[in-house]
């Protein structure tokens, strides 16, 4: 069977160990040479960064995290043996790991990490998916002759590289599509590199919940369940136009899947749909002067990075989470795009003031789809605001100093509430 | 209950009714139509909550009573009933049913309680007065286009009627805005009308009222409180809430200073927009017009798909001008104009611009440019 060591980078065929330096740590699958489509996470990212920077805290529980309100962003391999998981609520992980290191997220050096990581990625294949700064799928299909290596090799050198020039390990899964391949790089966790070829791809899958699909949520897992599926066998005895009927395009997506098939490809060209800002409070709040500030605020955030990329949107969406959790969209269609904080403002302040009840609320998102070229925006003005235009000028030259000085250096008062 | 009545009566009755029931519905009784009949005549009562319609018609009863049926049903049994049939409608048979029967057709349909049918709290009114059909006709179809749909802006989601000061005296003033175009229509002040409320008629009110006035001839009762409106006809009352919320200000936004004045044949202008709108695939379609000594030429270009441009004679006499608009806009305002030529009142390419009728300023509007 195909083999491949994973110190030395050595392929062969027969044996437990590595023949060239007796490693034990090998990966063996009779396809590992013939799969091309990889996806790499790297373990514990923001964590392990955080440890490559400060040795001290190697054997020490590392939360990555805002506040004590906040969630986990991150947890390290010692503080999720001790059952903190990322997205867990703080209070709830420092009840399980009362001495963790909280760090908050410092992004910028994150964001140097993933970017050193990209450049090494970009050397094996053009074709790469970001899904995050952690994550990434890669096609490696075609690549063998150029790199003289099959793919196998090229990813296990790729996550080697890492840990020697970054000191960030990764995982690897490799298989014949994305899906298989992102579920393969979180089987064997960290440092993994896991492998699912054609030949067992159904019978990997059939005793599996449907629930590691990515994109099956608890709301399609609850739906899922009304009828009785819940792993991917029984997926399987479903008629395709069931399915369709039943859960639409993810009914169309879930049948393929139960097969093991995904025909989407790896591409970096998803264009953005939609640009949006949340935050969760450290205290649950119904007060409307403490909202407006963050409406503002997260507007301004939307509407940089709008600014940032160039494009201008139709859509403005608000977003609340009441302290039980339920959450609360409310969207409104402008009649031109727009990319100014002063629109986005409005429109989802509006939209705040037409939600019944008062809070509290944990959490406040503002976002903007629809997107368009900035070129787009701003077409028409409005009869009953003619001073929209001063205040879009307004904007612009604030835009302006910011940029000489600072993000701090101008803010509207409502900023600071 | 018991009665009768021709199929024609019967039909104009339910029709009425049911295009005021909310085809989608939570509450059941709300989508029924509660039928009173006594004397000799049978009253249909139908209502969403925010509005109310009662249609009498003549009809030969044999036993007084009330009920309550859904609406589209019979409104659909009818319709497929032929001409000229009698129809007689009886509760007497089976309990909570409904038996309608015509000629050899017998339907037996669904009854809830009289009792559950919500009906309007009679109001105080504060002005009545009394006014022609063809004058409420053209008050609300001159401005009905320019209701704003954005449900944010709610308080725009109706036609603002109000007393107003007009070139000669007070008059009778229905505004409409979208904040993109706006349209202010007076009509001579009816006697009685003076101490009117201003009120916002809700989008849907002004469809269903439309539906009283297409006899010329016809005098509309009209009442209006703070909060609620009403027309009448002698066998229609049309009852509705009014939007809470205040309009806006809208005197500031008809421009007065505008001085560039274009006159130009309302078809010939609208067909040419039509027509060079055509190559522009996109929602918000911008047309560009370039004004010269008495020439005007209209153009689209569509980087995407195409491009187009007509030349049109008209009397222009001002410094040249660039200026673009969104197509739909100029095609509803030109289409309102329907005796003179249509006169054009513009200031700057950013400035909105005024659109009137020959010099009668009974009938105003205005539109926002669009950058182009």
């Amino acid at each position: 069977m195909p083999a491949l060591c994973k110190d030395c980078l050595t392929p062969f065929e027969t044996g437990t160990r590595c023949p060239a330096c007796r490693s034990p740590r090998i990966v063996a699958h009779p396809e590992l040479f013939a799969l091309c489509i990889a996806h790499m996470d790297c373990d514990a990212f923001y964590a392990s960064v955080e440890k490559r920077d400060n040795p001290e805290l190697a054997d020490k529980p590392v939360i990555i995290g805002g506040g004590h309100r906040g969630v986990v962003s991150t947890a390290c391999y010692v503080a999720r043996i001790r059952g903190v998981r990322s997205a867990m609520p703080m209070f709830q992980a420092l009840k399980l790991c009362p001495d963790a290191v909280v760090i908050k997220p410092r992004m910028q050096v994150y964001v140097e990490v993933s970017r050193a990581i990209r450049s090494m990625m970009d050397e094996l294949t053009p074709a790469i998916q970001p899904l995050s700064l952690d994550e990434a799928f890669l096609d490696l299909t075609g690549t063998q002759r150029l790199h003289g290596a099959p793919p196998a090799v090229m990813m296990a050198r790729l996550v080697r590289r890492m840990q020697t020039e970054l000191g960030i390990t990764g995982s690897v899964g490799l298989s014949h599509n994305k899906f298989l391949a992102k579920v393969a790089s979180d089987l064997n966790k960290p440092k993994g590199f896991s492998v699912i070829g054609q030949a067992e791809t159904a019978a990997f899958l059939q005793d599996k919940p449907v629930r590691m699909i990515w994109g099956v949520g608890q709301a399609t897992q609850a739906a899922l369940d009304k009828v009785g599926i819940r792993t991917f066998a029984d997926l399987l005895r479903w008629d395709r136009a069931d399915l369709h009927a039943r859960f639409g395009s993810m009914g169309e997506r879930l049948w393929h899947l139960a097969r093991g098939q995904d025909a989407r490809r790896v591409s970096s060209r998803e264009p953005v749909k939609s640009i949006s800002n949340e935050t969760t409070f450290s205290e649950d709040t119904g007060d409307a002067d403490i909202l407006d500030g963050h409406i503002w605020r997260l507007s301004q955030k939307v509407a940089d990075r709008a600014k940032a990329t160039a494009t201008a949107g139709r859509v403005v969406t608000l977003k609340l989470k009441l302290s039980d959790h339920r959450s609360l969209t409310r969207r409104h269609s402008l009649h031109a795009a727009t990319q100014l904080t002063d629109d986005i403002y409005r429109n989802a302040r509006a939209l705040f003031d037409q939600v019944p009840g008062a809070g509290p609320y944990r959490l406040i998102g503002v976002g903007l789809s629809g997107l368009h070229p900035e070129s787009e925006a701003g077409l028409s003005g409005d009869l009953l605001d003619p001073g929209a235009a001063t205040r879009g000028r307004a904007e612009r030259a604030t835009d302006e100093i910011r940029r000489k000085f600072g993000d701090k250096a101008i803010l509207k008062g409502r900023a600071l509430r | 209950m018991k009665f009768s009545i021709e199929r024609g009566a019967l039909l104009k009755a339910v029709s009425q009714a049911q295009s005021v029931v909310e085809r989608r519905n939570t509450i059941p009784i709300l989508a029924n139509v509660l039928i009173e009949a006594d004397g000799n005549t049978v009253q249909f009562r139908a209502t969403d909550l925010d509005i109310e319609v009662v249609d009498k018609a003549p009809a030969m009863v044999e036993k007084a009573g009330a009920t309550t049926v859904a609406a589209v049903t019979l409104h659909e049994i009818v319709r497929k009933l032929p001409d000229g049939a009698l129809v007689t409608l009886s509760d007497d048979g089976v309990a909570g049913r409904l038996t309608v029967q015509a000629g050899r057709s017998n339907f037996n349909l669904a009854t809830l309680p009289k009792e559950d049918f919500p009906v309007m709290a009679s109001s105080e009114y504060a002005s009545n007065f009394s006014v022609g059909a063809s004058v409420l006709r053209r008050l609300f179809d001159k401005s009905k286009f320019a209701i704003s749909t954005e449900e944010t802006r709610y308080y725009l989601n109706g036609v603002y009627m109000h007393v107003a000061d007009g070139d000669g005296g007070k008059v009778l003033r229905c505004v409409a805005t979208d904040g993109h175009r706006l349209a202010r229509i007076d009509a001579e002040l009816p006697m009685g009308a003076e101490d009117m409320p201003g009120v916002i008629v809700p989008r849907k009110t002004v469809g269903e009222m439309r539906k009283l006035l297409d006899d010329d001839e016809m005098k509309i009762a009209v009442s209006v409180s703070e909060t609620k409106v009403r027309f009448a006809t002698p066998e229609i009352t049309l009852t509705s809430k009014v939007i809470d919320g205040t309009f806006p200000d809208y005197t500031r936004v008809i421009p007065s200073g505008n001085t560039r004045k274009l006159e130009v044949d309302a078809k010939d202008f609208a067909a040419a927009v039509d027509r060079v709108a055509t190559v522009s695939s996109e929602r918000s379609r911008a047309v560009k017009l370039q004004l010269d000594e008495d020439r005007l030429i209209l153009s689209v270009n569509a980087p995407d798909s195409g491009a187009a441009e007509e030349e049109l004679a008209v009397a222009y006499a001002d410094e040249r001008l660039e200026i673009g608009f969104n197509a739909k806009y100029l095609l509803e305002i030109a289409s309102q104009v329907d005796r003179e030529n249509a006169v054009f009142l513009f200031n700057s390419a950013g400035d909105p611009t005024l659109m009137r009728e020959g010099n009668d300023t009974s009938a105003v509007y205005v539109v926002m440019p669009m950058r182009v």
